[in-house]
């Protein structure tokens, strides 16, 4: 075997934020022509490290070599300088913007504006990867794969070799997740050389030659993905040898508690976004509602807790207290919480809807119960104690229960959220997306939550995007497709085939239990 | 590599408050200097006495500190006010119209009743009502068409400062007295009836105590009633509010009414404690001043005296050295503006912090 020669090699990076160690004395390696893939849980520094090689952060002891130089990466542009691209999570682009326009946008090219220049390169960059991409189609009009591939061009444009990756799947369809694939290994053959943060480890296992680790700011080690699996990653991931199965027992004594019959939505445009929807969800059950994204999950939910405007249809709530039966359309969240129905949400939004980012955990303890009390006074005592009480209980990394949510890793802001929903009692819990962006651990942490509060009798809504999960921990399933349901299956007995396919097939046979 | 960046900014986490302090101090003393050094430049005076001269203006005499506090009072009020809002954000730039509208009211009612009641207790219950009314409308106006139909509360709120000022100007000229003085002139000047009275002795002493009060009452309002919490959440994200059960639209309307109150309670101070009379000027821009006040003060009510205060004495002390030393009232302003721009300033050194890059050697 030839000697292996470093694209990116960093010597000792630290990094500190206060009193934080985001990173202790990293060495990481980066071989040309490989696919790295950088793995760890939430908050054990890997976005720190690959911005310091980006440079949006700047090291506090280290050194970075670049193709075997010392370099100083001061500025995002000295990275570029070095070859080097990042496609962040979150995209940057000027939505009434053109694909062209964005991609060139802040390069200092000499002479005039040629746009139909850069479109050209465009074209030449798409074709030699693999990219399907209309250079003169504005942001706006683009799907977020859509929106994925501008900025893996507008690095490419660039002249990157070494490409970062931040998790660039957690947004994707399985099909839009291989087509990237297919584009990073055409980039790979190229000997561009690629780092991927994903926390889905078939898929790290599926595109990546070697895997590194990060636990709590230290490096753990590396190892050849072809003599690894999903348990050993883990393990090396957590520390600790952790279970990979979900736990699903048997349904008890499952009672109609909420029934949803032809609900139908529309949006403020006046698109229909739900059509005549049927399902009842039972007590003691978890009912996963699948579909791909945009299929009129956050409308159903949203229209269930009293957030949207219901068209027509009927939402009937059977209360296990007073076996009453009550329709809850025209009901907004105050007056679902005065009827003594205990709902709980947790949306897909975390913070720009359930929760504040600016207050600390107390804070948001009080959504919940700040109007409790005849008095003109907010109590505070009440949502300070359950906050101690879910900061232990869930082990959530926070300086103290006044330091602001937003501030927190993705993993505790949503066990401040779904410990806030769960100590609620509800006899209704829904939960939209409840581990996306989140690692293995925080999951299965939601996941045991979600089951105990099945185990209580309550009736659990799951809206997932991973189908093995929505197939391993759900009792039913909920197939939406554009807006209608497409098929309601047993998780038990339907696999993952049958429900990709009512995923995509609009208006199928309803109720085919 | 060329062009290398030599700092980096960075944001900074939580900074203890006494270091946070510290640099705050650090600016007004720099501030000063920057300031000496002009006076030295371009005036050749020395900045000892210009400054001497300034706490003389603020301070010097009983009759110059009881002016300072009234208009201490009269800031603050203002900007109390427009704070509710700005933490719900609304961007309620319409203070100076709904004090003027308060103040307006307040005369209308001295005038127009002076013959009919004699009591003055009644007649400044009356006023106190008229104002607090005539503020809240001014407020519920735009908030209403906010909520309602997502009007712009910024030019709408605008706007009707100037509605508020011509309609003092039309009352001015049908009230005018004498006939074709075109002014108010003092209101009921023989009978002084709906003057708030003197405190011990001080004309202005119940002004300064109502918004001493009112500071209090309105920190503990936004910290710790359950209005304030939902103002917050309201400011925060409306879509957090409606999931939490706060019915948005209920809160913009209650804060604006709110906020206008205040407005026009602070107008009817003006007319009713220190100025009796109405001219287009009262407010004189402390509307848009206050703004200043509570941003600086972030949001904080306690933190507003010291923000009020600043730029009342800055204002003051500018106006007696332009007197003492026939300076040009631009050199105060200039002085003014470049104490202004090291307090604002310093306030980005408290949230990012600069990072000098170590050049590393070659290895």
């Amino acid at each position: 075997m030839e000697p292996v020669k470093n694209a990116v090699k960093m010597v000792g990076l630290t990094k500190h934020f206060g009193s934080v160690v985001a990173n202790n004395a990293i060495n990481l390696e980066l071989h040309e022509g490989e696919i790295l893939s950088l793995l760890g849980e939430n908050g054990s520094g890997k976005t720190t490290l690959m911005n310091m090689l980006s440079g949006i952060y700047y090291p506090d002891a280290g050194q970075i070599y670049i193709h075997d130089k010392p370099v100083t990466i001061g500025s995002p542009k000295d990275a570029f300088a070095n070859g080097i691209g990042m496609i962040h999570q979150h995209y940057k682009l000027v939505d009434v913007f053109t694909a062209t326009e964005n991609i060139i946008l802040g390069l200092n090219e000499k002479g005039r504006l040629n746009l139909k220049e850069a479109g050209r390169k465009i074209k030449e960059i798409s074709n030699k990867y693999g990219f399907e991409i209309n250079p003169e189609q504005k942001v706006y009009d683009m799907s977020v794969s859509q929106k994925q591939t501008v900025e893996i061009i507008k690095v490419l444009y660039r002249g990157a070799d070494i490409l970062i990756l931040d998790e660039p799947t957690a947004v994707l369809t399985p099909q839009e997740t291989d087509k990237l694939f297919a584009v990073m290994r055409n980039m790979q053959k190229d000997g561009k050389s690629i780092i991927i943060i994903t926390h889905k480890l078939h898929e790290v296992l599926e595109v990546s030659d070697r895997v590194a680790i990060l636990r709590k700011g230290e490096y753990i080690g590396d190892v050849l993905t072809k003599d690894a699996d999903q348990q050993s990653l883990t393990d090396m991931m957590v520390g600790r040898t952790v279970s990979l199965n979900i736990n699903r027992p048997e349904p008890v004594d499952p009672k109609p508690r909420l029934e949803v019959k032809g609900l139908t939505v529309y949006d403020e445009l006046g698109v229909k976004r739900l059509d005549d929807i049927n399902f009842t969800a039972y007590s003691g059950e978890i009912l996963g509602i699948a579909g791909i994204a945009g299929s009129g999950q956050r409308e159903l939910l949203e229209s269930i807790s009293g957030l949207y405007p219901i068209a027509e249809g009927e939402i009937v709530y059977h209360n296990p207290k007073s076996e009453k039966d009550e329709n809850l359309v025209g009901m907004d969240p105050m007056t679902i919480t005065k009827a003594g129905i205990s709902m709980a949400f947790v949306p897909e939004d975390r913070l720009g809807m359930g929760l504040v980012g600016s207050m600390g955990m107390t804070g948001n303890m009080m959504l919940r119960s700040w109007r409790n009390g005849k008095s003109f006074f907010v109590d505070k005592k009440a949502p300070e104690q359950l906050a101690n009480e879910i900061w232990r209980d869930l082990e959530v990394v926070t300086p103290s229960t006044n330091f602001p949510v937003r501030r927190m890793s993705g993993g505790n802001v949503q066990k401040v959220l779904v410990g806030r929903e769960i100590a609620q009692n509800p006899a209704v819990l829904m939960t939209a997306y409840a581990v996306r962006g989140l690692d293995i651990n925080t999951s299965y942490t939601i996941y045991n939550l979600l089951t105990a509060e099945k185990m209580k009798g309550v009736a659990v809504i799951y809206v997932g995007e991973d189908l093995d999960v929505l197939l391993e921990l759900c009792d039913r399933l909920v197939v939406l497709c554009g807006g209608k349901v497409s098929g309601v299956v047993d998780a038990r007995t339907t696999n993952k085939r049958d429900v990709g396919v009512l995923m995509t097939r609009v208006g199928g046979n309803e109720h085919e239990k | 590599m060329k062009n290398k960046a030599l700092f980096h900014i960075a944001r900074r986490g939580e900074l203890p408050w006494l270091k946070a302090w510290l640099i705050r101090g650090a600016a007004i003393l720099l501030a000063l200097l920057v300031c000496s050094l002009l006076m030295v430049l371009v005036t050749g005076l020395n900045p000892f006495d210009v400054y001497a001269t300034m706490a003389y203006g603020v301070f010097g005499t009983a009759r110059k500190t009881w002016v300072t506090f009234q208009k201490l009072a009269v800031l603050l009020g203002i900007s109390l006010a427009v704070t509710p809002a700005f933490k719900m954000r609304f961007w309620n730039i319409g203070a100076e119209g709904q004090v003027m509208i308060g103040a307006l009211a307040c005369a209308a009612v001295m005038i127009t009743l002076s013959g009919v009641i004699t009591s003055n207790v009644v007649m400044i219950l009356l006023m106190f009502i008229a104002s607090l009314a005539a503020g809240a409308l001014w407020g519920f106006l735009p908030a209403f068409f906010k909520s309602r139909w997502n009007t712009n509360e910024t030019l709408f709120t605008l706007m009707m400062n100037y509605i508020a000022i011509q309609l003092c100007a039309f009352f001015i000229i049908l009230w005018e007295n004498p006939k074709g003085a075109g002014q108010i002139g003092i209101i009921n000047a023989k009978t002084e009836l709906g003057w708030l009275p003197s405190l011990a002795g001080q004309q202005y002493l119940i002004p300064i105590l109502v918004v001493a009060i009112l500071t209090v009452l309105l920190y503990v309002y936004l910290k710790y009633s359950k209005h304030g919490y939902e103002i917050s959440v309201v400011g925060e994200s409306e879509r957090t509010a409606r999931y939490a059960g706060i019915k948005v639209e209920r809160v913009i309307v209650r804060t604006m009414v709110l906020s206008g109150a205040i407005c026009g309670l602070v107008g009817m101070l003006l007319v009713g404690g220190t100025d009796h009379t109405l001219t287009t000027t009262l407010a004189g821009g402390r509307g848009f001043t206050a703004v200043m006040v509570s941003w600086l003060a972030k949001f904080n009510p306690i933190g507003m005296i010291f923000t009020s205060f600043l730029l009342v004495f800055l204002q003051l002390g500018a106006k007696e050295i332009a007197s003492v030393f026939f300076l040009n009232e631009s050199f105060a302003d200039i002085l003014t503006g470049v104490i202004l721009f090291f307090i604002i300033g310093c306030e980005f050194f408290i949230n990012y912090k600069i990072e000098f890059l170590k050049i590393s050697k070659e290895a």
